[in-house]
């Protein structure tokens, strides 16, 4: 898919690359380079997409393309981006993962198997988004992939490990939400009094630990 | 030096502008949904125009001033009274500890804002002072206000002007522009969304408002990933019902954009009351950047005339 940059209002341009790794790895080097270039502009990543918003009474939006085709062309050159691992210990089943027997019968495996697969992969985080400190992951066994629930929970609490659809990722703080919840971690990933306030960052790998799995 | 909350209301939150650094880590802009009432209501009682405000939603508000100081109540138009006396809007109005204030239901518009010499004086979170419901800080104490809260205020700033603003016209109509997934809809989408009136329903809070009216399809289903969204983009999820996204709305979304609102509009989003009618017209970039130029020309000229007075009242 080739680089495209759409306007989205009168103060956003959004980059649109492919949502592989390799892509998202440029856009990673990316918002740093359009940070540091630029810090009055707001760099926002997707998945997949970086949006850059700006105040169009001082900025021109073909300053800001340009800007945008510079920064995707130096991504090329191979940058290594800080990041750092992190084991993300989990507690799997019973009330801590209501949902983990529906997503072992939707994969057609033991819950003990999904657990085993759901541990095993390095995960990588793609961009942080949705709620404060969520983590968009890459590296879900497509095996494990899930149908969100039908209807949404009304309150999912904080530190839940869920799948919806073909991702999982963890609940930074309680919300409404419709993943299927297999196991819950006391790690904290998001804290207003630090900076950064958010554990992970783009770039991060991880890896779930089970620490205990129940019936 | 605080102001009693006897009663609150709908919701009441204590907003300034919000947190623009957030968004790299999830965090939500936040803040007051209508900019433009409360840097000028900050302006007609001598705060800096960046202060926080308590911002009312649909009124049903009712608090006690422990000291004396100087209010300005902006936004949307209601009844308001201090002491039972009618004191109007959009001026500068001095009050003695022991008054009450009631901001009664909104008539036009939904949100009022509540401007106190010296500004509410809560902590710094993630560089705002603005209330951050979904993830439960900033503001007072991370939450929405309720009775029996006392809110601390800050120094008072400067003199201020004693003058009354014309508040402008929320109008009937939002200015649009094509969203990035615009040519993904069909083109009776598009007619339906410019010329439906589109009902605020009663599923509408500080993240957005679903909005009632006829079906936008999708000209074919289309996969998306996430990608930034921010206040005032109007996105149609699964169901064909568009989304109006408000000051609260999440950082990255993953439902197709059909339109974004002006920025020169973005203070008139949240003045709708759910059972209104928002009809979209569509602008070309040079109307939407013209229209934001003589707002901003209006806005300084008003801070100028403003500061000029207080100068003069001291």
């Amino acid at each position: 898919m080739n680089p495209v940059i759409q306007p989205l209002g009168d103060t956003a341009l959004v980059l649109s690359v492919s949502a592989t790794l390799e892509d998202q790895r440029r856009l990673w080097i990316m918002q740093k380079l359009l940070q540091q270039q630029f810090p009055a502009w707001w760099v926002v990543l997707g998945v997949g997409n970086l949006t850059v918003r700006f105040d169009p009474m001082i900025e021109d939006a073909s300053v800001i393309e340009h800007g945008i085709e510079l920064a995707w062309q130096r991504s090329q050159k191979r940058m290594e981006v800080a990041s750092r691992h992190h084991d993300v210990p989990v507690v799997y089943g019973g009330k801590a993962g209501p949902d983990l027997a529906r997503v072992a019968e939707h994969a057609g495996i033991s819950p003990a198997q999904v657990v085993e697969r759901h541990a095993a992969a390095q995960y990588v985080v793609f961009c942080i988004g949705f709620l404060p400190g969520f983590p968009y992951l890459g590296g879900l066994d497509p095996q494990l992939a899930t149908p969100r629930l039908d209807k949404p929970r009304i309150k999912v609490p904080a530190g839940a490990v869920g799948i919806g659809g073909a991702q999982t990722g963890i609940y930074p703080s309680a919300s409404p939400g419709g993943w299927n919840l297999i196991g819950h971690t006391d790690l904290r990933l998001f804290n207003p009094a630090m900076i950064p306030p958010a554990l992970l960052a783009p770039g991060d790998t991880l890896r779930f630990v089970p620490t205990e799995v129940r019936a | 030096m605080s102001i009693a909350i006897l009663k609150t209301g709908a919701l009441a939150t204590v907003q300034d502008a919000g947190r623009y650094d957030g968004a790299q880590w999830g965090v939500p802009r936040s803040g007051v949904m209508d900019i433009p009432a409360w840097l000028i209501g900050n302006l007609l009682v001598g705060n800096e125009p960046d202060q926080a405000v308590i911002e009312i939603t649909l009124g049903g508000f009712k608090a006690q001033f422990e000291t004396d100081c100087l209010i300005a109540v902006t936004g949307a138009i209601a009844p308001v009274t201090l002491d039972k006396q009618d004191i109007g809007q959009w001026r500068t109005v001095s009050v003695k500890a022991g008054q009450t204030l009631r901001v009664g239901f909104a008539e036009t518009g939904a949100r009022m804002f509540l401007c106190v010499s010296g500004g509410i004086e809560v902590p710094l979170v993630l560089g705002a002072r603005a209330t951050d419901l979904a993830g439960g800080f900033g503001g007072f104490q991370g939450r929405a206000l309720k009775a029996g809260d006392a809110l601390p205020l800050g120094e008072p700033q400067g003199p201020a002007p004693h003058a009354s603003v014309r508040p402008p016209p929320r109008g009937d109509f939002l200015r649009i522009l094509p969203g990035t997934e615009w040519s993904a809809f069909t083109i009776a989408a598009h007619q339906t969304l410019l010329s439906e009136a589109w009902v605020v329903t009663p599923d509408a809070n500080r993240m957005g408002a679903r909005l009632a009216g006829l079906s936008l399809p999708l000209a074919q289903p289309l996969e998306m990933t996430s990608h930034a969204v921010h206040p005032g983009v109007v996105q149609v999820p699964p169901s064909g019902q568009p989304i109006l996204l408000m000051a609260d709305a999440q950082t990255t979304g993953g439902y197709p954009k059909i339109a974004q609102v002006i920025r020169a509009d973005l203070w008139r989003i949240g003045q709708y009351r759910p059972g209104e009618a928002i009809r979209f017209i569509e602008v070309t970039l040079g109307e939407a950047l013209d229209t934001l130029s003589a707002q901003r020309r209006w806005l300084a000229q008003l801070e100028t005339q403003l500061k000029w007075r207080a100068s003069r009242s001291t």
